[in-house]
C-alpha cells in the first residue's frame, strides 16, 4: 500500500509552508485562472513572456498542500525556460502523474517528487491543476503570437 | 403519542444491522464519518430490494395480473408508510421523486413560477444547499423575480429577526433548510412557518439533513411543502419525497408529462390524473419507495427520539474531543444542531486532512459541502466534514481524533 510519505515528502510539505513565487505579477504578459469545482482549489498564474522566453512566473490562490506545492515546483522548474520547452513540460509532467504507479516514470528532477500522486487518483487534479492553467495561459500567448507574427 | 427512550441506545444491536460497516478499508475497520452525504443501509433495505425483484418485479398501476397488483400495493404502501412518517394529513399529499433536489424542483416550477412577476421575491437563507438555491434562481430568472438570502451569525444560526425584516409584501414563497448539512444547524421551523404565514407567504422546508435525526411532522410544523431524500434516510438513492398541501397540490400545473400523471389524452389535450399521481410521471422508482418503506420501519423502531438523544450524546463527545487537536477550529456552533462537526485546521487544507485520515480508514467529507456562500460566510475555502448517523460510536470518534493528529504529525 502506498505510504502517506510518498505523498506528503518534505520537499512537497516544503514548497506549501513557503510556496515559492507566491504573488502577483505586475507586469505579466499572460495570466489564466485554474479552478478545480470538486475541491474549490483555485489559482491565478501570471506570466511574463519576452521573446518566447518565460521571463518571470509567479501564482495566487488557495488551495490543498498538492496543487500550492505543484504550482509553486512548477513556477521554480519555468522561470527562463522557452515557451516550446514548457510545452514539452506540461506533457512530460501529465505523463508522470498519469502513469500507472507500477510503471516506471521519467525523472523530472524535483517535480519528481510529486510522482507519488500516481497512488492516490483522486489527488491527481490537485497536482496537475496549476500545469493546466498554465496551458491554458500560454495558449492565449499563441493566439497572441499567432495574430502578431500574422501567421 | 409520548416516546420513552431507552436509558440505554443499543448501538451494538443497530450496527450488527448494517453489513458494510464491517468491512475494512485500507487494512483498518471501516470508521464512515460521512453520513450528511449518505447513510449506509440496514439488512432489511437491502432484503426489500432483493425481494422486490425477486418477488414481485412488475410495473405500478397498469396491469390486471397479480403481479402488477401486489406491486402496486406495496408500492402504495410505501407512500402510505411516508405519511405517517412525517404525519401528513392524507396519503395523496405524499409525491414520490427521484430526491430532494427534484422535490425543490417541482415546486419552484409548478407553485412558484406561475405565481411570480418580474419584481417579486423568493426568501432563502445563507446556509442553503446548491439544490435550495439554484432552483430558485431558475424560476427568478425566467420571472424576474428577485431571489433575497437571510443572513446567519458567527455561529451559524439563522438571524430571525432578519429573515422577518426580509419577509416583504413581495415575498412569494420561503425556502429553508430544517438543518443545514455544511455547519449541522437546525433551524426554528416552527417559527419560521408562524412568522412567514403571517405575513401570507407559504414556506418549503429542506427536510433533508433534518428527517434522519429527529422527528418531523410536517402538520406541527405548519408548512406547505417538506422534502427529503430517500438515500439520507437508510434508504436506497432514486427516491425522494415531496410533501405538499392538498390545496396547493390540486392547484398546481405538472411538473412532468407523461404515463401516470394523466387521465386521458388525446391529441388535443390531455386531463391530469388525481393526485399524488399528478406529479408522477412514468414509471417510477418502485423498488427504491419500497425499500424506503423499509428504511422508514427501521428508524421508527429504533426511535426517532432515542437516535436524536444518542445522536447528540455523540456530537457533545466529538465536539470536546476535537478540541484536543492543535490548531482546529469548528466551524458551525450553533446550541441547537445535530451530528455535523465541520472543521479547519490551521495549516492544513482539508483536502490533506481527508487523504490522510482515508489512510485510516476513516471517511470524511472535505471540501464546500455543495454550499458554497457558507463557506465564503465564514471565510474558508472549504472544510473537513465528520457526519454522524445513528451507526457511529464514541470509538470511531476516538479513531478520528488520532487520525487528525496523525494529520498534526504529517504537517508539523
Ligand atoms: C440540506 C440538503 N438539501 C438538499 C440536498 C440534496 O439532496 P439530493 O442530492 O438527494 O437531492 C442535500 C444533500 O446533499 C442536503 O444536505
Amino acid at each position: 500500500m502506498a505510504d502517506l510519505n510518498d505523498l506528503y515528502q518534505e520537499v512537497i510539505l516544503d514548497h506549501n509552508r513557503r510556496p515559492r513565487n507566491f504573488h502577483a505579477l505586475a507586469d505579466a504578459s499572460h495570466q489564466a485562472e485554474g479552478y478545480n469545482p470538486l475541491c474549490g482549489d483555485r489559482l491565478t498564474l501570471y506570466l511574463r513572456i519576452d521573446n518566447g522566453v518565460i521571463a518571470d512566473v509567479a501564482f495566487e490562490g488557495s488551495g490543498c498542500a498538492i496543487s500550492k506545492a505543484s504550482a509553486s515546483m512548477m513556477t521554480d522548474a519555468l522561470k527562463g525556460r522557452r515557451v516550446d520547452e514548457a510545452r514539452a513540460l506540461f506533457e512530460r509532467f501529465h505523463r508522470m502523474v498519469t502513469t500507472s504507479p507500477d510503471e516506471p516514470v521519467e525523472d523530472l528532477g524535483k517535480l519528481s517528487a510529486l510522482a507519488g500522486v500516481r497512488e492516490f487518483p483522486v489527488r491527481v487534479k490537485c497536482a496537475s491543476l496549476a500545469w493546466h492553467t498554465l496551458k491554458a495561459a500560454m495558449a492565449r500567448e499563441t493566439k497572441t503570437t499567432t495574430e502578431t507574427e500574422g501567421w | 403519542m409520548t416516546f420513552v427512550a431507552p436509558a440505554v441506545f443499543d448501538v451494538a444491536r443497530i450496527r450488527a444491522d448494517f453489513p458494510i460497516l464491517e468491512r475494512t478499508v485500507r487494512g483498518k475497520p471501516l470508521v464512515y464519518l460521512d453520513n450528511a452525504a449518505t447513510t449506509q443501509k440496514p439488512q432489511p433495505v437491502l432484503d426489500a430490494i432483493a425481494h422486490y425483484y425477486t418477488e414481485l418485479n412488475a410495473n405500478v398501476h397498469r396491469g390486471v395480473h397479480e403481479l402488477s397488483e401486489r406491486a402496486t400495493e406495496a408500492y402504495e404502501a410505501a407512500r402510505s408508510r411516508v405519511r405517517t412518517f412525517f404525519n401528513a394529513a392524507d396519503t395523496h399529499e405524499i409525491v414520490f421523486t427521484r430526491n430532494a433536489t427534484e422535490g425543490i424542483n417541482l415546486v419552484a416550477h409548478s407553485f412558484a413560477r406561475p405565481r411570480l412577476q418580474a419584481g417579486d421575491e423568493v426568501l432563502i437563507t445563507a446556509f442553503e444547499h446548491h439544490s435550495n438555491i439554484v432552483p430558485w434562481q431558475l424560476a427568478c430568472e425566467a420571472t424576474g423575480a428577485r431571489l433575497r438570502v437571510a443572513p446567519i451569525d458567527d455561529r451559524g444560526e439563522l438571524m430571525l429577526d432578519e429573515f422577518e425584516r426580509l419577509l416583504g409584501p413581495r415575498t412569494k414563497i420561503a425556502s429553508v433548510s430544517h438543518m443545514s448539512n455544511a455547519l449541522g444547524t437546525i433551524t426554528p421551523a416552527r417559527e419560521i412557518v408562524r412568522l412567514a404565514h403571517a405575513r401570507g407567504v407559504p414556506v418549503l422546508l429542506d427536510g433533508s439533513q433534518a428527517a434522519y435525526h429527529m422527528p418531523v411532522d410536517v402538520q406541527a410544523l405548519g408548512c406547505d411543502f417538506y422534502v427529503a431524500t430517500g438515500h439520507k434516510l437508510y434508504g436506497p438513492t432514486g427516491i425522494g419525497v415531496l410533501y405538499g398541501r392538498t390545496g396547493h397540490l390540486d392547484a398546481m400545473p405538472p411538473f412532468l408529462g407523461g404515463g401516470d400523471m394523466i387521465s386521458s389524452v388525446t391529441f388535443e389535450r390531455s386531463a391530469w390524473n388525481v393526485l399524488p399521481y399528478k406529479f408522477e410521471a412514468g414509471t417510477p422508482h418502485i423498488a427504491g419507495a419500497i425499500a424506503l418503506h423499509a428504511a422508514l420501519d427501521y428508524l421508527t423502531s429504533a426511535g426517532l427520539d432515542a437516535v436524536s438523544a444518542y445522536e447528540r450524546q455523540l456530537l457533545d463527545y466529538g465536539t470536546a474531543a476535537l478540541q484536543d487537536v492543535p490548531g482546529l477550529r469548528i466551524i458551525g456552533t450553533a446550541p441547537e444542531k445535530a451530528s455535523i462537526l465541520s472543521f479547519v485546521m490551521d495549516g492544513v487544507h482539508p483536502h490533506d486532512i481527508g487523504t490522510i485520515v482515508d489512510r485510516e480508514g476513516v471517511a470524511i467529507r472535505t471540501g464546500h459541502h455543495c454550499a458554497q456562500p457558507v463557506m465564503e460566510r465564514f471565510g474558508v475555502p472549504a472544510t473537513a466534514r465528520a457526519s454522524l448517523a445513528m451507526y457511529n460510536t464514541r470509538e470511531e470518534l476516538d479513531v478520528l481524533v488520532r487520525a487528525l493528529h496523525r494529520v498534526r504529525q504529517v504537517f508539523g
